[in-house]
């Protein structure tokens, strides 16, 4: 009960006009980004970010959500409408929204999506407002051996749970690490790999990286497909949505089921993608209509979008609660927290309560007022990607230069930019994961003072880590999803070779 | 613009996936061999009043190290290496196409400030690879850097790299 009481006070913060304001230019701004190739909600937030540090906190946080919850949407009508998702976690989504749509039933689909979208967003809100306060209370009492050992789960599961290799997603987080630890040691004021170089002292900034990462990376890659866009018309109206409302209480076993897959694999950073293509193959093997699965099955368009959303939402939980992303875009939100002067963790839900609940609040409402812009402004958003990319490709490159500048006001920062650009180009192709990479470099400072301070109290004794039941199952935990590839690798082999003896270790 | 990925002909080979795995591999050993050598020379070991400053990133530099050198070894004793093309030929003249523009604008930025560089990025990039018009272009080219002008300079009070145009006009 006490959360709901925080919730209303939460819609108390709302009440300012110019929230309300600021959260539909936001959700405009989103779906504009999650159509756009090139932009997404990690890079939009991010070259977005530095025009939020005049707001007020909460109004920044309100708005920068926002965009989240739009890309989330807007990636959407790119699938359905080009077969091009504009998300990475909509590629499940254009199996049988794009076959739909050019069966006609364009509108039936996207509606489908977008239903989904909100359904899975509101599960995941519910699951925010009641356990992140419990688990903020949890955590109050947790020391560095502790957030150490949750830090360590976090990265442990991209091993445990990505798709790419497991010693490229661990190549790929150690780097980020090692480019968070360049610059002035925190602790000890030394200088650590920057070579002296003057420019090397401010460390690498992750909104740079995110930028060069996903944006510039993300057009070489549409470049290479040599993409043309040859859309269906998108039209909506309202008889349209009721009839496909009609349709969706029977699939509500199945979206309670891609919304737990969302939301477990949104708290644990497995992210939105994995969430929707589980979602879509766990439908498929259930539905009763599963072999007509891939030529245009309404289920199929909005369950990965269920799963999808209500991980991206849900992302935000470990953050708020415990100062941990789930997804490269709630990184960058919580980059935002820390330029504002908030120390994400247990102590936002004391000290900052009208942040954290007018935030929640505003998760509530943003999605209902994105379900209603997606829903009746979709044939714009369409035709914006009727514009060629050779006009659109530049444009874009220049706002995320300009992006890049503003994180610090500095020239060389475009040029990083560019680098990471072409890193993130071939990351893609040879599947080593941008993800951990990102929230290495996020948190890499937080986990490198929580690892140091554990240390000082163990004096050095790596037995610290297992110095409580808490800590301890956490650490084990952690360990078992590192090894897990391994263990999963040895399975096959023993399914293959049949019945040779298990040989003991 | 027409790529037929798959069924390339010869003339399409560039390298093998393998063999660009193998360079990044490389690449990385490297990374992580100077994070090392860094680390080690700030100190990497515990001091009297707790770890020093080289501690953690020495071992971050190391489980890279390992990690990498794991790739690199399963791409030799795979028994399937994965020997298609990393890109086609026209694939990779299409990303240079936008790749070598975006490093000359890059360099522009420091010359003529953030904005002119922009008109001339995009006025460049529509007119070789668009093949517009210049009755097209100009409003493009000239409308994108406007824009941001006002958002930026008067709106949000944020101020971009200028050269010497800017200045000529008094900014």
């Amino acid at each position: 009960m006490e959360a709901l009481t925080s919730l209303i006070g939460g819609f108390g913060v709302l009440a300012d006009p110019m929230n309300i304001v600021y959260m539909f230019v936001g959700i405009t701004l989103g779906v504009l980004i999650g159509v756009l190739p090139g932009l997404g909600g990690a890079n939009g937030v991010a070259i977005l970010l530095p025009l939020t540090f005049s707001m007020t906190p909460v109004s920044a946080i309100i708005m920068l959500s926002s965009i989240y919850w739009g890309a989330l949407f807007g990636g959407a009508i790119t699938s359905i409408l080009f077969n091009i998702p504009g998300e990475p976690w909509s590629v499940a989504t254009t199996f049988d929204g794009h076959p739909m749509a050019q069966k006609g039933k364009a509108g039936e689909a996207l509606t489908g999506a977008f239903t989904g979208s909100f359904i899975g967003a509101f599960f995941a809100v519910l699951l925010i407002t009641f356990l992140a306060p419990v688990i903020a209370k949890f955590a109050l009492q947790f020391g560095p051996a502790e957030f150490f050992a949750v830090y360590l789960l976090t990265f442990c599961a991209f091993v445990g749970m990505g798709r790419e290799p497991a010693a490229k997603v661990i190549a790929a987080m150690m780097l980020g690490f090692a480019l968070a630890a360049v610059g002035i040691d925190t602790v000890t004021g030394q200088l650590r790999m920057t070579f002296g170089s003057v420019e090397l002292l401010r460390g690498f900034d992750f909104l740079v990286a995110v930028i060069g990462l996903f944006g510039v990376g993300e057009i070489l890659l549409t470049m290479e497909e040599g993409l043309a866009f040859k859309g269906k018309s998108a039209a909506i109206n309202l008889k349209v949505v009721v009839n496909t409302w009609k349709q969706l209480p029977k699939y509500w076993v199945g979206c309670l089921r891609s919304a737990i897959v969302g939301c477990w694999m949104g708290v644990t950073p497995g992210g939105a993608t994995p969430a929707s293509f589980m979602s879509y193959g766990l439908a498929k093997k259930f539905s009763k209509n599963g072999r007509n699965f891939g030529k245009g099955e309404l289920e199929g368009v909005v369950m990965p979008e269920v799963a999808a959303h209500a991980a991206g939402t849900s992302a935000l939980l470990p953050m708020l609660t415990l100062g941990i992303p789930g997804s490269p875009t709630a990184a960058v939100l919580l980059g935002g927290l820390l330029i504002w002067g908030l120390q994400p963790g247990p102590l936002l839900f004391v000290e900052q309560k009208d942040f954290v609940w007018g935030l929640i609040a505003s998760i509530y409402l943003g999605n209902i007022a994105g379900l209603i812009v997606v829903l009746t402004t979709v044939p714009i958003f369409a035709a914006i990607l009727r514009i060629p990319f050779s006009v659109i490709a530049p444009i874009i490159l220049v706002i995320c230069a300009v992006g890049a500048y503003t994180v610090h006001n500095a020239g060389l920062d475009i040029a990083v930019m560019l680098v990471f650009g072409v890193i993130g180009y071939l990351f893609k192709k040879l599947q080593y994961p941008l993800a951990p990479l990102v929230l290495a470099l996020v948190l890499g400072d937080m986990a490198e003072s929580s690892f140091r301070q554990a240390m000082l109290v163990s004096q050095g004794h790596l037995s610290i880590f297992w110095s409580n039941p808490l800590v301890g199952s956490i650490v084990t935990l952690a360990l078992v999803m590192l090894i897990w590839p391994l263990v999963s690798m040895v399975l096959a082999r023993f399914k293959a070779h049949g019945s040779k003896p298990a040989a003991a270790e | 613009m027409n790529s037929e990925t798959g069924h390339s002909g010869q003339n399409e080979k560039t390298v093998t996936n393998r063999t660009m795995d193998v360079v990044v591999a490389l690449i990385f050993m490297g990374v992580s061999a100077l994070v090392m050598s860094d680390s080690w020379r700030v100190g990497a070991s515990w001091a009297a009043d707790g770890p020093q400053a080289g501690y953690f990133p020495f071992y971050v530099g190391l489980i890279m190290f390992i990690a990498s050198a794991v790739t690199l070894v399963q791409n030799f004793v795979t028994r399937h290496p994965d020997l298609g093309n990393f890109v086609d030929r026209t694939q990779l003249v299409s990303v240079m196409q936008v790749l070598v523009p975006t490093v000359a604008y890059v360099g522009l930025i420091f010359i003529l400030g953030i904005y002119l560089a922009s008109a001339v990025f995009i006025a460049f990039f529509m007119w070789w690879l668009g093949k517009y018009s210049p009755a097209r272009i100009i409003p493009v080219a000239v409308g994108v850097p406007l824009a941001l002008f006002v958002m930026f300079e008067i709106w949000f009070l944020v101020p971009l790299p200028k050269g010497p145009l800017e200045t000529a006009l008094g900014y």
